[in-house]
């Protein structure tokens, strides 16, 4: 399944859904979207990667890329975005809204074109959901490749 | 006699579903609307987010999320296990 023609059009592609997947997660409070659309978008650009190269390219460029820590991180640092509405409190308090921090800038009342350093916990949330979700089906799409496809002839 | 039985039972689901289809309510027009309103003017000033569907997600039902969450980490989990050979590093 891999020709020229799908070499070169991954190559010019793949940037491109890497960069939109990552502003659709890092803009999830401005702009539709969010942590789980853009974490699918981000893992389409992933997949569009494994499948259009060889079985041992695939290998050599995944090895070194931490899926299973990613998903982890993304679990646990959602449920610790959660747990940070217990100081003071309750669950899910979006505490970071509005106190000065990163993401914590104040937020205008109305319409307004909407300013990134917004949002508090959701983005954050946002981003933790994001990774958790391109880690989780860019390593189902690896391993299906992986096992079941490519390697039809050494069966 | 199964036939007749299946014929019936097909004609019977299709006529219900027909009755469902005329009983909607127009595009638009819930029934309860006080909730909708509520969060569209309510999202900015409480959940800090222009995006009113994000902050509706990640914070009035933040516990939705992290059960949809768990279902995708125990699917991948599953997929994983299911699957892994000992040469092949997910």
């Amino acid at each position: 399944m891999t020709t020229t023609i799908i070499k070169t059009t991954t190559r010019i592609l793949a940037p491109l859904i890497l960069v939109f997947g990552a502003y659709i997660i890092l803009h999830g409070h401005l702009t539709p979207g969010g942590g789980f659309q853009g974490g699918a978008v981000f893992a389409s650009g992933l997949a569009l990667l494994i499948v259009a190269c060889e079985d041992r390219v695939v290998k050599r460029r995944f090895e070194k890329v931490p899926l299973s820590p990613l998903e982890s991180i993304g679990a646990l640092g959602f449920l610790g975005m959660a747990l940070l509405g217990l100081m003071g409190y309750t669950f899910f308090k979006n505490v970071i809204a509005n106190s000065g921090f990163i993401f914590g800038g104040r937020t205008p009342i109305g319409i307004n074109p909407g300013f990134l350093n917004t949002g508090g916990t959701l983005a954050y949330m946002n981003i933790f959901v994001g990774m958790k979700v391109l880690a989780g089906l860019t390593s189902i799409v690896l391993i299906f490749f992986l096992l079941l496809g490519g390697k039809k002839d050494e069966w | 006699m199964r036939r007749a039985l299946g014929l019936f039972a097909f004609l019977g689901f299709t006529l219900f579903l027909l009755g469902a289809v005329m009983s909607l309510r127009p595009f638009g027009e819930p029934i309860h609307a006080e909730m909708d309103h509520y969060f569209i003017s309510h999202a900015q000033a409480e959940a800090s987010a222009n995006n009113v569907v994000t902050s509706v997600v990640f914070d009035y039902r933040g516990f939705d999320t992290l059960g949809e969450a768990t279902v995708l980490f125990t699917a991948v989990a599953g997929v994983l296990m299911a699957l892994r050979r000992k040469e092949v590093k997910g």
